[in-house]
């Protein structure tokens, strides 16, 4: 085995890892805010790829522009949902809310079909684009771009959620709702919060992939498989935990794709999650 | 009395299910009600776990696909008749439910969920990988010879009616065997109050497992009807979570951990999803997609406790005279 190889390995499965880590944290804050699982998470990527194609497609917008926009509308139906269906469903059996973030999934995907059309798509070309070659290692300069911009948005949220006011407030309602509502903090406005900011983290990380990524509306299906890994690997409800559980699932993905074959990558990182759930059910960060 | 009236429903049912394909002979229409029948079986047996036991799995499609893989390569290999196929895809489906379940019931709630996509994922992944199992091309179950003893009946619709009715009626009769034995009362109790449950003696693990392994058998059985029905399978058509999406969504339809809930959710859902393909067209447009995925969240917004949750808050407002005692939670 050439050492080559390894390092490409390796490199491909960060940048990757990265982007992977900036959808997880989306699900992740929403989770440990309020117990619930999205299942729609991937949608919301979906749904960021497609605002910056349009962009492009219509107003030749590159989508490294766009981003900001991407991430106030994702973040405006991430709260839109919120407001019409989660916020009704946060007592309800586990059933009834996995069920509708499950109708979610499927909602966004058929709106996707019927606007959209079930073609792939390709954002023609962005300012960001060709390769880089550093000694023996490639790298695709769209994808160094967006895991940067995965590392900026992860850092600025971390920024957020501990040095801020309002940050601080959710990660009070995360840790222990009741005790935070009598500190005077709107759980309400946290939990749309949450949905909001999740949301756009999914878009923006789609945003960051369309540079690169084909775009179609059931392309969110697997991002939100590797999403679920992610949480589960860096323990849910754990922002630094899915960001180190990115990375490793990143790494893990490319490599056994490498080694034992692409067709068995998604195979290969749900054997992870299994084994993380039966071993060590809270992951590596998560509260006991 | 209260008995009497209590079995006017499932006999009008029963006979009314029975009379059906003399009325109905138009071979789409049956078709229509024979995945209705489909449906209510998955739905009946997915119950026995998620709605008894409160073990919500969306991984069944393992078990379905276990049933139709393994009647189909046993019939392709060895000569094997489906109806032997058919059992013996129950038990490898149950030895299969146990060896996932004895791990994966340690894990509660969305964890046990999220687990059991996994290894239904994982399996469509290997078995899309295999050539023995034909992945990626399918297989063809054996087209002739026809008649009962091969489960293969030709262009007629009718015999493949009476089959699933009656793998649905062995599903119900199953379902409610649990509901009146002591296992019944220990399903409830694990599903509502497992920590009082373990603290009366009940053996959590070993009674989740008991729930599992039904549910599998009965998956399973569904499993070689589709296989034999359509002769036709491969990882798409059996092995896909879009089919445990599916199977759990007719049960809470209908109303979880009710006996006949799953046949009320698989009638409203396949006409839902039929009807809206034929209104709205194939093309590929999502209508149908968002016709279902409305009628998802609805549900789960407005009635956790599905069709017959919601029939029986009506009763208890408008006929007078009944209490809340006698209606069963």
């Amino acid at each position: 085995m050439h050492i080559d190889i390894l390092l490409q390995i390796a490199v491909s499965g960060l940048l990757i890892g990265l982007i992977y880590a900036l959808v997880a944290i989306g699900l992740t804050l929403i989770f440990g805010v309020m117990d619930i699982v999205n299942f729609a998470h991937g949608e919301f990527l979906m749904l960021g790829m497609y605002a910056c194609f349009w962009a492009f497609a219509l107003w030749a917008f590159d989508p490294i522009f766009t981003l900001p926009l991407t991430a106030l509308l994702l973040f405006g139906v991430g709260v839109a949902i919120y407001q019409t269906v989660i916020r009704r469903i946060i007592k309800a059996p586990m059933l009834s809310q996995i069920f509708a973030t499950f109708g979610l999934m499927i909602l966004l995907r058929g709106l996707a079909q019927f606007f959209w059309k079930p073609d792939h798509r390709l954002v023609g070309h962005s300012i960001v684009d060709g390769r880089i070659a550093l000694g023996p290692v490639q790298f695709g300069l769209p994808q160094t771009v967006a895991a940067l911009g995965a590392v900026l948005i992860t850092g600025g949220l971390w920024f957020f959620l501990n040095r801020t006011r309002l940050g601080t407030a959710l990660e009070a309602t995360a840790i222990d709702k009741e005790a935070a509502t009598l500190m005077g903090i709107d759980a309400q406005r946290m939990f749309a919060l949450a949905w909001g900011i999740g949301a756009a983290c999914a878009g923006v990380a789609g945003g960051l992939l369309s540079t690169f990524f084909p775009i179609f509306p059931e392309v969110g299906a697997n991002f939100s498989l590797t999403a679920f890994v992610v949480v589960v690997l860096g323990g849910f409800g754990s922002i630094a935990g899915a960001f180190w559980a990115g990375i490793i699932v990143g790494l893990v993905e490319v490599a056994g794709g490498f080694f034992v074959g692409p067709e068995y990558k998604v195979a290969i990182v749900l054997s992870l999650m299994l084994l993380v759930l039966l071993v060590r059910p809270r992951g590596l960060m998560g509260k006991a | 009395m209260t008995d009497l009236r209590k079995a006017a429903g499932p006999a009008l049912f029963f006979a009314v299910a029975l009379a059906l394909p003399l009325v109905v002979t138009d071979p789409a229409r049956l078709n229509f009600l024979i995945l209705i029948l489909m449906g209510a079986q998955l739905g009946v047996a997915w119950n026995v776990l998620g709605g008894y036991a409160g073990q919500v799995s969306l991984g069944h499609t393992v078990f379905y696909g276990i049933g139709a893989y393994a009647s189909t390569m046993l019939s392709l290999k060895l000569g094997l008749s489906p109806w032997l196929g058919m059992l013996a895809g129950g038990v490898v489906a149950v030895a299969f439910a146990l060896a996932m379940g004895w791990p994966c019931f340690r894990l509660k709630g969305h964890y046990f969920a999220m687990a059991t996509i996994a290894v239904a994922e994982i399996v469509q992944v290997l078995v899309t990988g295999s050539d023995w199992l034909e992945g990626a091309v399918g297989l063809y179950p054996p087209m002739s010879p026809t008649g009962f003893g091969a489960m293969v009946f030709g262009t007629s619709k009718v015999p493949y009616y009476y089959l699933i009715l009656g793998l649905l009626t062995l599903s119900l009769a199953a379902g409610w065997a649990i509901e009146r034995s002591f296992i019944g009362y220990y399903f409830r109790a694990i599903k509502d109050e497992p920590e009082a449950a373990r603290a009366l003696g009940v053996n959590l693990t070993r009674y989740k497992l008991v729930a599992i392994a039904v549910s599998a058998f009965l998956t399973a059985l569904g499993g070689t009807f589709y296989a034999q029905k359509e002769l036709f399978i491969d990882p798409g058509s059996v092995l896909s979570t879009s089919i445990s999406i599916k199977i759990a969504l007719i049960t809470i339809l209908g109303g979880v951990g009710s006996l006949f809930g799953p046949v009320v959710g698989a009638v409203i859902l396949v006409a839902v999803e039929e009807y809206s393909r034929v209104i709205f067209g194939s093309t590929g447009a999502g209508t149908d997609m968002i016709v279902y995925a409305v009628l998802i969240i609805l549900v789960a917004v407005y009635s956790p406790t599905g069709v017959m949750g919601l029939a029986r808050d009506l009763k208890r407002r408008f006929v007078p005279g009944r209490t809340a005692a006698e209606v069963r939670p």
